[in-house]
């Protein structure tokens, strides 16, 4: 029988980890305190646990990073750990520090090996020293053109040139060839002192078509250190991950054997304790290489727990505690197949900029053994221009990578989500892409070329005909209730087929999808409908059964899920979502103010920095103002010649979308 | 214990030659007032709809849609209005009016269609517009005004501006029906010129559309021509300037569906009164087939026929409740529902004797006594007359049931639905008697007697007049003048003619009865009954 780790912890993060860990610790009857910011008073995790104080305003930098207020909220509460979560401070040596002295539990590595693993090039050191395989290159401080020939010599093309300052792809190259070499530093070279100054160099091999596998390691402060096999992060846009599993499809068994031992020698090599991820590059030979280690608890560690039935997070906790590891090495089997994917509310036919507001509709398939959710929101709340503007992670498990790719489309053809825009679907076609199914992904397919794995921006006309029918018998229905509530019950009024004397009455439906206006002709009353298009028009049964309906078109039938808020009715007809809008007639372009005087917000963010002052003069395309959303910099630019007249942005300020920030005179 | 109330069971038969023959017959009909009204909706045709169009603005009838709730019925009147007149130049007389619905509360919408010569008033246009404001006035609805409209058909200006019910009246009848809160609301989209001014000042709240809505008692030629002052319309009178300098309107719209929104968001500020219903029931639809009443209706009108036959197919579950249905056979009376509403129904069954005049004014009573509204189905040639019925006073039982329906303060609801000729126009609430509404089938005929009785009635005098003076009429030109009183009558009599003129609220598919008197039925308990007396009933 195994006891209670700890009777009390704080969790020093927000969102679905938070959620997450209380689960587990509910589960181990270990008593929660949540810590939240302004922005999260009416947070899901604050509602789950059970105490919940407010360490500060909704700056991440005033209340979920303020260690001084968190230690102080863990000792007046009893505390006896603290679990970081994933970002925030949980790679943070300091706070692992402040924590030691202040005598509670840092549920994590030592803070010497956050600081240790935290450094690339000292991390790089200690896996050569431990013979784990690095990326060949130089990093040295000899830059005579001879030197740094030998070197690429000895890790072979092609291999990649990199400005030592570097950053963003300035003074970057890619040399095929020995030939090549000599011209492409040189370019290199001037690119890197045009940009930072500094015309050092570094060289690494290039590796053409990586793949990103990773190893989930566990170490106790008994010196035992297990794996729990590997996980696939390849699909990635911007270096965030989209979608994860276990087993790395690609991998054969001797690979896995081989990252595994190695990963867990990386984990012996600084006496790790607790969960940690050691992460590698894969190139198209099989050929791996150490990249770095993550000291935290994953966002994607449900998919390992998926696949090898353990609750990480348990783990964490007995580890922190000082037990020994639950189980040895031969006793951790992986089943099955897991996939994770990430939902998130960012608008994949808008760059993915992230969105916010209130989640008006929010709804995820049951969970089961085979389907998990992790989310930190339940419908109602809000997506906050603040944090990570993560909505859930739904994992399933299937016997085999196919029948899990297929669970993890199901269900997510029930995570509907009105609101924010959100990257569902492009998830879910992501999914279906037959690059995804064959596993032939790389971390950078994504950003070299979106386009094809971006869902169809254009709903078929059946999809367009059962929005119109589901507007069509929303009108009716909502007339009726709100005829029902009145003194004059059931007025005939209240009948809004649009009928007119010797004629059986016009509708028209205004939709939006996307950038996209369909106006509809509707005809008919109560599920039976003639609807014309520009060109045509067609005779539809219309039948709801709660969230799916049925629509029928020239004898054949047709099944769509349905869901609506405050006008917006999310189609999903079983291979794609889409989004219908009341189209709004009157949204005026332009309006009264002269276009090109404002400059606002393109979306809800921080200001980073501000170029101009009133009354600078500004030549068209001159950098305004330096905005930040998310992982995002976003320059604002003057949008003609002019002079600033008023300037509103101020530094570090949040604004909202729409947001005028820079004026200028007219 | 359960209530069984009898329903009315049919006695026609559907597959019967007779049966299709009418139903054809009247098919015809309703077909030909479909496309009748079909072209009346197009408005002043396509050079003009275009112009329009190309100017940014809305139709009229799409103006009225976005106005109204999604979906929401309309409920026209006199869509039929100048038909025929003015050498066919004013469809709908150049104004579209109706009741609609705007955020759950019914209004009256005056909309000028501009398409028709610059939506200026022709007498019919008055006549409809007053019309119009009198449904406001007797329903208590809330009215919107969207104007464009050039103001007064200036040939015609002696039938359209002098006169007690001429175009002063609209003003007149806006400040009263203001005084009576019921609200006055404009909507400019175009022009309101000269008297037409008055309309958007005479309101309570009013939108101007940008660029579009202009408002001024002359415009820039008058002026020109009155003060040599050279000014262009927008800045005489357009939306910045009343909406920012003379306070003339209260809102600027940025265009016509911004305005149209504006006078949605203006409504659902009203706080207007719940309506003041009687007891209802959960509507049904009757046991049979509005469609039969093509056939039930006799194509020719001498062909009697049972009237319970049509109210069978109006009122909900075919359900019947008659009052003294042994006496005065020829009236047919008693309690109904119409989706839901209790109605007392009121239908002729034959010619009016002393005896259904007696029983129709004791009903007519009944209904007033409990608060339910009254429905005329009319289809009368008359009172019986002869020495019998003349001594025995059938002039003061006929004149018993004309006060009752004089002095009903219930809401009162008229369809002819065959013939309407004589006084018995007056004792089944003709148009003079003031019903809420009054609908016409389009098999229907009105006039003061029928076309050959017309005919005989006129020969017999002028063959009296000739005889006296000794001189002689041949037969050949006694038939010819008689069959030009009797194609007189047809034509005069026919309900295009009578709809022209608004002596109706418009002529209706007779599949639509049910639906038009439920939607009369409901916007009239929008008013409260004012319960008055009875005048004194000849003995």
């Amino acid at each position: 029988m195994s006891r209670r780790p700890f009777q009390r912890i704080l969790i020093a993060n927000r969102g679905e980890i938070a959620c997450r860990v209380i689960a587990t610790c509910r589960r181990l009857g270990i008593e929660t305190i949540a810590v939240h910011s302004d922005a999260d008073r009416n947070a899901r995790h604050v509602r789950m646990a059970d105490i919940s104080v407010c360490v500060g305003p909704a700056a991440a930098s005033e209340s979920y990073l303020n260690i001084d207020r968190l230690i102080a909220v863990a000792n007046n509460h009893g505390a006896e750990a603290v679990h970081p979560g994933y970002g925030f401070l949980s790679e943070n040596a300091t706070f692992a520090t402040r924590l030691a002295e202040a005598d509670i539990r840092f549920i994590g590595p030592s803070a010497d090996t956050i600081t240790q693993m935290g450094s690339k090039a000292e991390a790089k050191a200690v896996m050569e020293k431990a013979n784990v395989p690095v990326v060949p290159g130089y990093h040295g401080n000899k830059q005579d053109i001879d030197t740094l020939f030998q070197h690429a010599e000895k890790i072979g093309y092609p291999l990649l040139i990199k400005a030592s300052a570097g950053g963003g792809g300035k003074g970057m190259r890619i040399v095929q060839k020995a030939g090549d070499f000599a011209g492409e530093l040189g370019s290199a070279r001037r690119e890197a002192k045009a940009a930072f100054g500094d015309d050092s160099v570094i060289l690494e091999r290039y590796l053409s078509r990586p793949r990103h596998v990773e190893v989930q390691v566990f170490g106790d402060l008994h010196g035992s250190v297990v794996h729990m096999f590997e996980r696939d992060c390849s699909t990635q846009r911007r270096y965030q991950k989209v979608i994860e599993e276990s087993p790395a499809p690609t991998i054969s068994e001797e690979q896995r054997q081989a990252m595994c031992q190695a990963a867990v020698a990386a984990a012996q090599a600084v006496n790790y304790t607790g969960a940690g991820t050691v992460e590698f590059i894969v190139d198209d030979d099989g050929s791996f290489f150490f990249m770095e280690m993550n000291t935290r608890l994953q966002v994607e560690h449900p998919v390992t727990e998926m696949v090898t039935g353990l609750d990480l997070v348990e783990w964490q906790l007995r580890v922190a505690a000082g037990e020994k590891l639950p189980l040895y090495q031969d006793q951790i089997r992986s089943r099955g197949h897991a996939i994770e994917a990430r939902v998130y509310a960012e608008d994949p036919n808008k760059g993915f900029l992230p969105g916010s507001g209130r989640l008006k509709h929010l709804s995820f398939p049951q969970s089961n053994d085979r389907v998990r959710i992790d989310t930190g929101v339940e419908q109602g709340d809000e997506v906050t221009v603040h944090y990570d503007p993560m909505i859930a992670k739904v994992i399933a498990w299937g016997e085999d990578r196919t029948e899990a790719i297929v669970a993890l489309r199901q269900a997510l053809q029930h995570v509907e989500i009105i609101g924010p825009a959100d990257n569902t679907g492009f998830v879910e076609h992501l999914l279906q892409h037959t690059m995804f199914e064959n596993a032939t992904i790389h971390t950078a397919t994504l950003d070299q070329d979106l386009q094809p794995f971006l869902p169809p921006v254009e709903p078929s006309r059946l999809t367009v005909a059962a929005a119109a029918c589901s507007v069509l018998a929303a009108q009716e229905r909502a007339a009726r209730a709100a005829q029902l509530a009145t003194s004059d019950a059931y007025s005939p009024w209240s009948i809004h087929d649009g009928w007119r004397s010797c004629h059986s009455g016009r509708r028209v439906i205004d939709l939006e999808c996307g950038d996209r206006h369909y106006s509809v002709d509707a005809r008919g009353f109560a599920g039976d409908y003639e609807l014309s298009f520009e060109d045509s028009s067609y005779r539809y049964q219309f039948e709801e059964h709660g969230d799916f309906v049925n629509i029928n078109c020239q004898n054949t039938t047709h099944r769509a899920r349905v869901v609506s808020a405050d006008g917006v009715f999310l189609i999903h007809n079983g291979q794609h979502r889409f989004e219908f809008k009341p189209h709004n007639p009157f949204a005026f372009e332009g309006g009264s103010e002269a276009k090109g005087d404002r400059v606002v917000a393109p979306m809800p963010g921080k200001i980073v920095s501000v170029v101009v002052n009133s009354g600078t003069e500004v030549a068209e395309g001159d950098p305004l103002v330096i905005m930040e959303a998310m992982k995002m910099e976003l320059t604002l630019r003057a949008p003609r010649d002019g002079v600033v007249d008023q300037v509103s942005a101020q530094v570090d300020q949040f604004v909202e979308a729409d947001t005028a920030l820079v004026t200028l005179e007219k | 214990m359960t209530s069984t109330v009898p329903i009315i069971n049919s006695q026609v038969n559907p597959q019967d030659v007779d049966f299709i023959a009418n139903a054809e017959n009247m098919n015809a009909l309703v077909q030909d007032l479909s496309h009748q009204l079909e072209r009346i909706r197009l408005g002043g045709g396509d050079r003009a709809r275009e112009k329009h169009l190309k100017r940014g603005k809305m139709l009229p009838r799409e103006r009225i849609r976005a106005l109204l709730d999604p979906g929401s019925a309309f409920l026209e009147l006199s869509p039929m209005a100048a038909h025929g007149m003015y050498d066919g130049n004013a469809p709908c007389a150049g104004v579209i009016t109706g009741i609609g619905r705007i955020n759950n509360t019914e209004v009256v919408v005056v909309a000028n269609d501009a398409t028709v010569k610059g939506g200026t008033y022709y007498p019919m246009t008055v006549k409809k517009h007053l019309r119009a404001q009198e449904v406001a006035w007797e329903n208590n609805l809330p009215c919107i005004y969207l104007v464009d409209s050039g103001g007064a058909f200036l040939p015609l200006q002696d039938e359209v501006f002098p006169d007690r019910d001429h175009f002063g009246r609209i003003f007149y009848n806006q400040a009263r029906l203001s005084a009576k809160n019921i609200p006055q609301i404009a909507v400019v989209m175009g022009s309101c010129t000269a008297g037409g001014a008055y309309v958007p000042a005479m309101c309570d709240e009013s939108i101007i559309v940008k660029e579009q809505g202009t408002i001024f008692l002359g415009g820039p030629p008058l002026v020109k021509a009155a003060t040599g002052e050279v000014v262009d319309a927008e800045s005489l009178g357009g939306a910045e300037v009343h909406c920012s300098t003379s306070g003339v309107t209260d809102h600027f719209a940025e265009n016509d569906q911004h305005a149209l929104q504006m006078a949605r968001d203006i409504v659902a500020h009203l706080n207007r009164p719940e309506k003041q219903t009687p007891a209802l029931q959960p509507p049904r639809p009757p046991r049979y087939d509005a469609e039969e009443l093509f056939g039930v209706m006799p194509r020719d009108t001498r062909i009697p026929f049972d009237i319970r036959e049509v109210i069978a197919r109006i009122v909900d579950g075919s359900e019947f409740q008659e009052f003294k249905a042994r006496y005065g056979k020829t009236l047919v009376t008693g309690f109904a529902h119409i989706h839901g509403y209790p109605v007392g129904i009121v239908a002729n069954n034959g010619i009016l004797f002393a005896e259904s005049a007696l029983k129709g004014a004791h009903f007519i009573e009944l209904c007033n006594q409990r608060d339910i509204p009254l429905v005329f189905l009319q289809n009368i040639t008359g009172f019986m007359v002869g020495k019998k019925y003349e001594n025995a006073g059938i002039a003061k039982d006929g004149a018993k049931m004309v006060t009752a329906v004089a002095c009903s303060h219930v809401p009162k609801f008229t369809v002819v639905i065959g013939g309407s000729f004589g006084a018995g126009n007056y004792a089944m609430c003709g148009r003079g008697y003031q019903p809420r509404m009054l609908w016409m089938w389009p098999n229907a005929r009105i006039s003061v007697m029928g076309g050959e009785q017309a005919a005989s009635v006129l020969a017999t005098v002028k063959r009296d007049g000739l005889q006296a003076r000794k001189q002689d009429w041949p037969e050949d030109e006694e038939k010819a003048f008689k069959e030009r009183i009797s194609a007189q009558y047809e034509h005069q009599g026919h309900p295009y003619y009578a709809s022209a003129r608004l002596w109706d609220d418009g002529v209706i598919d007779p599949r639509d009865t049910r639906r038009v008197l439920g939607l009369g039925l409901s916007a009239s308990f929008n008013a409260a009954n004012d319960k008055g007396r009875f005048g004194v009933f000849r003995m």
